[in-house]
């Protein structure tokens, strides 16, 4: 009986192949679950980008098969297992979070598999396990951090209160905020991950009162605690300076008003000055009726640059070295939202960081508009430790 | 004896069948069917033999997973001394987890084998050493054959015959004297107690190599995914080897395998299956209709279906 | 300075102890009464937030939505008996066990096939979003200020309901002895729906109460479930007063253990050991505080049994 189902499964899988002419991309992400917003933003900058290139990549019509993680690296491990061998496909996108990037990249380096990393790009990865395989179309973990580090100082907070979850991205992301701020750290304290109730923290700060609280909370951890946290009061008194994936548009639209007047640092702002940003925002705001956040952004430059990867490479994702130089070559080759922007030699981007600001526009929405740049061509600090060339 | 030679010679052949199909993938799945087959026949032990219902088994299939996760992590990579280890911590869990539990009954027995697998859980969550709640890679499988374990046809093979050697040892076990005291006191302890047998010892050693198989079925586990988290002492993962049991026929010998295959074939095809939804979890909802289904009005599994409709 | 730290975490801890009673007590009924081990209890829970929630969006008022999501649950409650759960009385434990599992797996991907699979948006009252000052200083989110009181107002109910009408003394008729109780013509058929709905509807009010709290999202029900369980084995399975007070103790131990031990350890290991090691040792403490009263007084604190 065993035997019958299975084989019936597999001719029914054997059908679906792919054949030469198409490119078949295993996108691994986090729909479901307080975190989804993340990855649906992700997605649906990515389909935009597919959408306006006629559902083509690199001039190959594109399959994207899409996989739900749950942010359970044990679930993504074993998704990824079946979108390599299974389903066959060429590369590799999609992932949120670090711990499910951090199981799951073993399988895919052993794969001689190409991986373009919309979000998370561990330091794990970019530092000293840096690979061909794989390339960031988003930025360097501690980044943003660090950029919110040298506002903070620049704002003259004496001393600051940090809080993460206790995941690789969290510890990344406390390290590099430490990088760039000189003032005093009163504590440091990580939670759990998708923890949602933050009654014990808050009291916790609120004992402490800095005078700046930095937080990274990302996805539905965020709206929980931004929520809870001007609920108790306390936002009145203490500061609060977020990387930019806390305050962006999924929290918005959960959250609203309480935000205004928060502080947060990005690699891209909605009111960018370039044609393709223009471009971007405007597309988007059509198909899906709201404001794209900075992770619809990085979905959508990651297709463009698997586009321009695929077309120079004409096609071959199997020949690494060509691969791999058509991918590093892309950013200069094609116009990003961002703007202008180069690659490291470990894969990650070189890239300015601005300080938005959450205020409302001309058409009153609540949108993190740009007021100034913060780092200037940031290098990523692990690249230092990548051995290739 | 004739059902074991037919799903002997089917297993034989499946990895052979799916080479030839240009469907490795399948090899690969075939060897998890195998190793929670395993994990479910160990549960059945306890649970349909002894009438033991432990909401904690998990703790002692995942803790195994650990044992090689562990070793490997500190460099110890041979199969001869990280399997054993595994089979000895797995069962030396049990024999405390179930000193202890063995003197509840009823609802305070499901409970406390629940709450002792939830502090196993939470212990291996809180050591941040060995990844914690994001779970640990391993370097890679095993060594200490003489074959290079990655390759799919060499574990298949090499998981088969483990199975095949427990399923064996389980065989003798269940008709030995053991086992039948074991039936007699899950039908009636108080008249096992009175004719003379000591209950409580011959319950924990029941446990205690049940746990002790489901810690070798851990190590395999770690093998098979290069990778152990936490996840795997979840009391959900005790709730589908349950399930696995109940599908397959709770008390009869073929239990555990048969509901380990039907739930992970079900789960592989429904949710794959791109009409559903990109590898969604609604495979969730069949599965739960069927247990329902199962449990109200098939009590004895499909084992027990089986058997009927033999006639026997 | 660190009393207010406490005065704070005990609020905390009082107000998720009281929405855990919540939930055991149902639990607490059902098992007591009818001798059934509910496991789909946690999935009443997760389907009146989610009622809640679109309740809140379609009449625009919390305080509007709230009844209409009890009702609903208490229906849905009252249905899942009538069908399922009727056929599991007389089966043993195991049986309850995996089909009231099965019931999750179901409810789970119900909900997930209604609402889709990411969390919805449940937000409390906007009067109650600002924090209210307490004497001693102290600021406490108004709207936590709130789920206590109700908490115990509904706790006081339940007492009053139990132990001074009719229908309370067949409940815990019921509970105490269910075979005498047939015997003396209860028409048991109907007070077990009758409990059973009672259950839900107080399922209900702690995921809506918890709703704009927590996320309202699917499988929210299983981590709270084992909670609830743990507290109507330490309280006394089919007591009312075994429930609130083990649901207290639970709750003020995992709260303040979440807050006191990270910083305790803090003194001694560094900040990322620290903060693992505190809400890990504090999730053991109510299992092994379980295990201690399953040994020490098996019948638990307030046994209903005579």
């Amino acid at each position: 009986m065993n035997r019958l189902i299975v084989l019936i499964a597999a001719a029914a899988f054997a059908c679906s192949a792919p054949a030469a002419e198409r490119l078949k991309i295993g996108f691994l992400s986090t729909l479901s679950g307080p975190a989804a917003g993340l990855g649906v933003e992700i997605r649906d900058g990515f389909e935009l980008a597919l959408k306006l290139a006629g559902g083509s990549l690199g001039g190959l019509p594109t399959e994207v098969v899409f996989a739900d993680d749950q942010l359970n690296p044990e679930v993504g491990k074993q998704l990824t297992e079946r979108l390599i061998r299974r389903d066959r496909v060429n590369l590799m996108t999609g992932i949120v979070f670090s711990n499910v990037m951090l199981a799951v990249w073993p399988s895919i380096e052993q794969s001689k598999m190409f991986y373009v990393a919309p979000n998370s790009t561990p330091t794990n990865i970019s530092g000293k396990g840096c690979s061909p395989y794989f390339f960031s179309a988003s930025w360097p973990n501690e980044a943003h951090h660090e950029a919110a580090g040298h506002f903070a100082t620049s704002k003259g907070y004496k001393n600051a209160y940090l809080i993460a979850p206790n995941y690789p991205a969290g510890k990344d992301s406390l390290t590099g905020f430490k990088r760039g701020y000189k003032g005093k750290i009163v504590a440091e304290v990580y939670t759990k991950l998708n923890q949602l109730d933050y009654s014990a923290e808050l009291a916790q700060i609120r004992a402490a009162n800095p005078d700046t609280l930095y937080a990274f909370l990302p996805g539905g951890m965020g709206i929980n605690f931004i929520k809870q946290f001007v609920a108790s009061g306390m936002s009145r008194d203490i500061q609060l300076v977020v990387p930019g994936f806390v305050s962006d548009q999924d929290v918005v639209r959960a959250v609203g008003e309480p935000m205004l007047g928060l502080f947060d640092t990005s690699h891209w702002a909605y009111d960018l000055d370039n044609e393709a940003n223009r471009k971007f925002v405007a597309a988007f705001e059509k198909e899906h009726k709201r404001i794209p956040s900075l992770f619809a952004e990085q979905g959508y430059t990651a297709a463009l640059v698997i586009d321009a990867a695929v077309r120079a490479a004409k096609g071959k994702v199997e020949d690494v070295k060509a691969f791999r130089q058509a991918l590093m070559s892309a950013p200069a080759r094609v116009k990003t939202p961002r703007g202008d922007w180069k690659v490291a030699h470990n894969g990650t981007p070189i890239q300015d960081y601005y300080v938005r600001v959450l205020a409302k526009d001309n058409q009153g929405r609540i949108v993190n508009k740009k007021i100034g740049t913060v780092l200037n061509d940031h290098v990523d600090f692990w690249a230092k430790e990548c051995a290739m060339k | 004896m004739k059902p074991a030679l037919v799903l002997g010679a089917l297993a034989c052949l499946y990895p052979l069948a799916m080479q030839a199909m240009d469907q490795q993938f399948y090899i690969s799945f075939g060897a998890r069917v195998l190793i929670y087959a395993m994990a479910a026949a160990s549960l059945n032990l306890v649970l349909g033999y002894g009438g033991m219902v432990s909401f904690g088994h998990a703790a002692f299939f995942g803790a195994g997973a650990y044992v090689v996760g562990i070793l490997a992590a500190e460099g110890v990579r041979s199969a001869w001394i990280a399997w054993p280890a595994a089979v000895a911590v797995a069962a030396l869990g049990a024999l405390v987890i179930g000193a202890l539990s063995l003197r509840t009954r009823g609802v305070y027995f499901i409970m406390i084998t629940l709450a002792f697998a939830q502090m196993m859980y939470y212990i291996f969550v809180s050591l941040k050493d060995y990844g914690g709640d994001d779970g640990l890679s391993l370097p890679g499988r095993s060594t200490g054959f003489g074959i290079d374990l990655r390759g799919d046809l060499a574990w298949y093979y090499l998981v088969l015959a483990l199975l095949a050697g427990v399923l064996y040892l389980l065989q003798r076990l269940v008709r030995s004297r053991f086992g039948r005291v074991i039936v007699a006191i899950r039908e009636n302890e108080t008249r096992a107690a009175a004719i003379g047998y000591p209950v409580y010892r011959y319950k924990l050693l029941c446990f205690v190599v049940s746990g002790g198989i489901a810690g070798l079925a851990g190590a395999l586990i770690a093998n098979q995914s290069v990778y152990v988290s936490p996840s795997l002492l979840h009391w959900i993962q005790s709730g589908t080897l349950m399930i696995m049991v109940i599908l397959g026929g709770v008390g009869r010998f073929w239990g555990g395998p048969l509901g380990a295959v039907l739930l992970l074939t079900l789960e592989e095809t429904l949710s794959g299956s791109q009409m559903l939804g990109a590898y969604s979890l609604h495979w969730q909802l069949p599965v739960g209709l069927i247990l329902l289904a199962v449990v109200l009005f098939a009590p004895q599994g499909i084992a027990g279906l089986l058997s009927r409709r033999r006639g026997a | 300075m660190p009393w207010i730290l406490f005065l704070e975490q005990l609020l905390n801890g009082l107000q998720f102890g009281l929405m855990l009673f919540l939930l055991a007590a149902g639990l607490t009924l059902v098992f007591g009464i009818m001798d059934m081990i509910n496991l789909a209890h946690g999935s009443l829970y997760m389907i009146g937030a989610y009622l809640m929630a679109s309740f809140s969006q379609a009449t625009g008022s919390f305080w509007a939505a709230l009844p209409l999501a009890l009702a609903a649950t208490a229906l849905v409650g009252a249905m899942l008996e009538l069908t399922v759960l009727r056929r599991l009385y007389e089966r043993d434990h195991l049986a309850q066990v995996l089909a009231t599992f099965a019931i999750i797996l179901i409810a789970n991907e119900a909900v997930r096939l209604i609402w889709g699979s990411q969390p919805i948006m449940l937000n409390g009252p906007a009067a109650l979003s600002g924090p209210v000052e307490l004497p001693g200083g102290v600021h406490y989110a108004s709207y936590r200020l709130m789920i206590i009181g109700v908490g115990a107002a509904v706790a006081v109910l339940l007492y009053f309901l139990v132990t001074r009408t009719r229908a309370g003394m067949l409940v815990r008729a019921g509970a105490s002895n269910r075979e005498m109780a047939l015997a003396m013509g209860v028409d048991i058929k109907r007070l077990f729906t009758v409990v059973f709905a009672v259950g839900a509807a107080l399922a209900a009010l702690a995921g809506a109460m918890l709703g704009p709290i927590l996320a309202v999202q699917v499988g929210m029900g299983e981590n709270i479930l084992i909670l609830a369980f743990v507290v109507i084995v330490i309280g006394g399975i089919g007591s009312i007063r075994g429930a609130f007070v083990g649901a207290l103790l639970v709750g003020l131990v995992d709260t303040m253990g979440r807050a006191l031990l990270p910083m305790a350890f803090a003194l001694v290991f560094r900040p990322q050991v620290a903060s693992n090691l505190g809400p890990s040792v504090s999730s053991i403490l109510i299992y092994v505080l379980m295990a201690a009263v399953l040994f020490l007084r098996p019948q638990g604190l307030f046994p209903a049994r005579g």
